[in-house]
């Protein structure tokens, strides 16, 4: 059936309660039909709009209200195996509310609450992101990490299951380590890609920073704090292999700019990164780039390294969403760092800056990074 | 190509243990009395954490620690170890050379068959580029056995006092067990740690049991395999020639989520890649029982067929 036919059932439906209830029961919101996805809002409004986070697409885009109903709708043409948050912005006697979908269940949580989302025809939330009863889950623990640089922090230890100390383990240091727990469920991430041999039992680092817009942007504080304290500090506790290629550094975002600057910083020490929707932003002439101030270090940084590339580590994975205006800096970044020799693979996403987006890769990274026993255990 | 060994008198291949453990049952169908001896090299360094093992054999089990043993060896015998590690570095070298050929000429096959030959012709192309993939298979095992040969040539390792103590241990230690019960695990540190203390030769007319790893271990080839691995498209090589305890056979282990059972081409190929031995997936709670060499009972296995069909074996 037609988008334009749904929608014409769904208007005839108005007014006869029974069968807008079983219109709505009966289809998921929004409608997809191939490329083609119908927001649907229903109640009482001066005007709705579409608030979404997909570079490329007008910000806010406006429902249609069927005439002579509470019922507003826009249809917007999305490519298949895309992922969209979204909020409906609601628009009453001069007020604006920004609500989420009340006929979509689908939500992806941050931290700054929940957006709903929009899961485009062909999309499939991986089964390895889902608690998978047959694996053995590893065990986390707080561990407080003494440093030069910042008097100590607190970092959470992932062990995996059956966890010996004689044993030797990589060692993955994640940025922004407690959001990668809440919103990625990277806890849960690791026991199944562990359990499924896709990557070799590893230990977890996962930082956080009390001031990550300054400490991530590139600091040299923070590097010196990675790799100076935390590393020998994990080399001290737990038996990880000394090598630089058992060493990796995660980050998204202003994440993926620490771990990189932190591997700039120190060459040769860190083997393997994996950087997610990285804010590499740089500019051609001039210092400031049209993000803002908190950018300014980031700028002088990125294009240090434009300048001047090195093969500071052997492999990095760098992974994007389309719909972030962050492509282009990615997008920018990566032929820098093939032509140095390292290896270096690029991933690009239907899907924005987000942490589900960030989830959806960890397989395809870690995998690569650090490939697991899969074709050699047979239990 | 497979190291010295008789087919052993029964051998009994069984499914995955971890969820669905068959093999208390398999012991008392086949009769084996006396104690059983087990082999969990393949789990390395976690070897003996047996006890659910132990438990479900109702505790009448030795286990072996060849793992153990090995990195007791390699500790005792430096001039040993530095020639194995090198040895083994070798294999790994050959490994490698042999995936990269193989690549290329599994590749070849999937494009030729692809690319719908005239119907006069189809057949023949077809066989020819899966005779080059068993060529290259059939030259990577000779290239192995040849490496093992010399190696054993120069340093006779059975006849390291090391090692001969070793032996002497597990010839005591088997002297009172009707049976060998091989679990699975890592499979090449397995078949090494196996083939170190030459236990295909202390086995004698007693029962093996060999599950997952240890199942492919005691064939004649061993074939790694994964079908949808996280990277690349997924492939089988051939590791190195197993004990031989059962040959004619070629292990799959774990096909519920390693072997895309419902794609009969890809069945096809592999059936008639390792022809004339009879390819066979092992589920949970599969078992294969064989005598003398031959299959005389089966329960729950596939047999993977030419005509790309994966029938109950």
């Amino acid at each position: 059936m037609s988008t334009a036919r749904i929608i014409d059932e769904l208007i005839n439906a108005w007014g006869d309660a029974p069968k807008l209830r079983a219109f709505l029961n009966a289809h998921s919101f929004p409608l997809v039909q191939d490329s083609h996805v119908t927001f649907v809002w229903i109640g009482q409004a001066d005007a709705v709009n579409v608030r979404h986070w997909v570079y490329g697409l007008e910000s806010s885009t406006t429902l249609t209200r069927a005439p002579n109903t509470d019922l507003w709708h826009l249809t917007l043409e999305i490519p298949g195996n895309s992922r969209v948050e979204y909020k409906f912005e609601i628009l009453r006697e001069g007020r604006a509310e920004w609500i989420e979908d009340p006929l979509n269940p689908n939500r992806a949580r941050d931290p700054f609450g929940a957006n709903s989302v929009l899961q485009s025809a062909g999309y499939v939330s991986p089964d390895w992101t889902q608690p998978d009863e047959l694996a053995r889950p590893g065990l986390l623990e707080r561990i407080r990490v003494p440093s030069r640089t910042y008097g100590h922090r607190v970092v959470q230890v992932y062990l995996p299951a059956r966890y010996r100390k004689t044993r030797r383990y990589p060692l993955l240091v994640v940025h922004d380590g407690s959001d990668f727990l809440n919103y990625t469920g990277m806890k849960t991430v690791l026991d199944n890609l562990i359990h499924r041999l896709e990557i070799p039992e590893l230990v977890v680092a996962f930082t956080d920073s009390p001031d990550r817009l300054r400490e991530y942007a590139a600091d040299e504080g923070h590097a010196g704090y990675v790799t100076n304290d935390l590393l020998p500090f994990m080399n001290a506790k737990f038996p990880l292999i000394d090598e630089p290629r058992a060493r990796c550094l995660l980050g998204a975002s202003f994440g993926a700019v620490a771990s990189f600057s932190t591997a700039v910083r120190h060459p040769g020490v860190w083997g393997r990164l994996l950087l997610q929707s990285g804010s590499f932003a740089f500019t051609d002439i001039g210092r400031r780039n049209r993000r803002g101030p908190l950018f300014d270090r980031i700028v002088e940084f990125v294009n240090a390294y434009r300048e001047k590339p090195t093969a500071m580590s052997q492999r990095v994975f760098v992974t994007c969403g389309v719909y972030e205006s962050l492509i282009y800096e990615n997008r920018s970044l990566v032929p820098l760092l093939d032509a140095t020799g390292m290896q270096v693979k690029f991933v690009e996403a239907r899907d924005g800056h987000n942490w589900q987006n960030w989830r959806d890769r960890l397989r395809e990274g870690l995998s690569w990074l650090f490939p697991g026993p899969l074709m050699f255990v047979y239990e | 190509m497979s190291v010295d060994a008789t087919p052993t008198r029964t051998a009994v291949l069984l499914g995955a243990q971890r969820f669905q453990p068959t093999l208390a049952a398999a012991v008392r169908e086949t009769g084996v009395k006396g104690r059983i001896a087990l082999v969990t090299a393949g789990w390395q360094e976690r070897e003996d954490e047996d006890e659910e093992l132990v438990q479900h054999l109702d505790g009448n089990t030795i286990n072996l620690m060849l793992y153990k043993r090995g990195e007791q060896l390699f500790r005792e015998d430096r001039e040993f170890a530095l020639a194995h590690k090198e040895r083994q570095n070798l294999l790994r070298s050959l490994q490698d050379v042999y995936r990269l050929r193989l690549e290329r000429a599994l590749d070849a096959e999937a494009v030729v068959r692809l690319s719908k030959q005239p119907e006069s012709i189809r057949h023949e192309v077809e066989q020819a580029c899966i005779d080059a993939i068993r060529d290259l298979d059939a030259w990577h095992l000779y290239q192995c056995a040849k490496v093992r040969a010399e190696f054993n040539e120069k340093w006779k390792p059975l006849q390291r006092p090391a090692i001969a103590r070793h032996r002497g241990d597990l010839i005591e230690s088997l002297s009172d067990c009707g049976a060998i019960a091989i679990a699975g695990g890592h499979v090449a540190v397995l078949v090494n740690r196996l083939l170190l203390f030459g236990l295909e030769s202390l086995i004698g007319a007693r029962t093996v049991f060999a599950w997952s790893a240890g199942a492919m271990a005691v064939s004649q080839r061993v074939v790694l395999f994964h079908d949808d691995p996280p990277q690349g498209q997924g492939a089988s090589e051939v590791l190195d020639a197993g004990l031989g305890l059962v040959p004619n056979v070629v292990v799959f282990p774990e096909p519920e989520t390693r072997l895309k059972l419902d794609d009969g081409v890809h069945v096809g190929l592999i059936a008639r890649r390792f022809a004339p031995s009879r390819c066979i997936a092992l589920p949970a709670r599969a078992s294969v029982v064989l005598h003398d060499g031959k299959v005389v009972r089966t329960s729950g296995a596939v047999h993977l067929n030419h005509a790309g069909d994966s029938l109950p074996s």
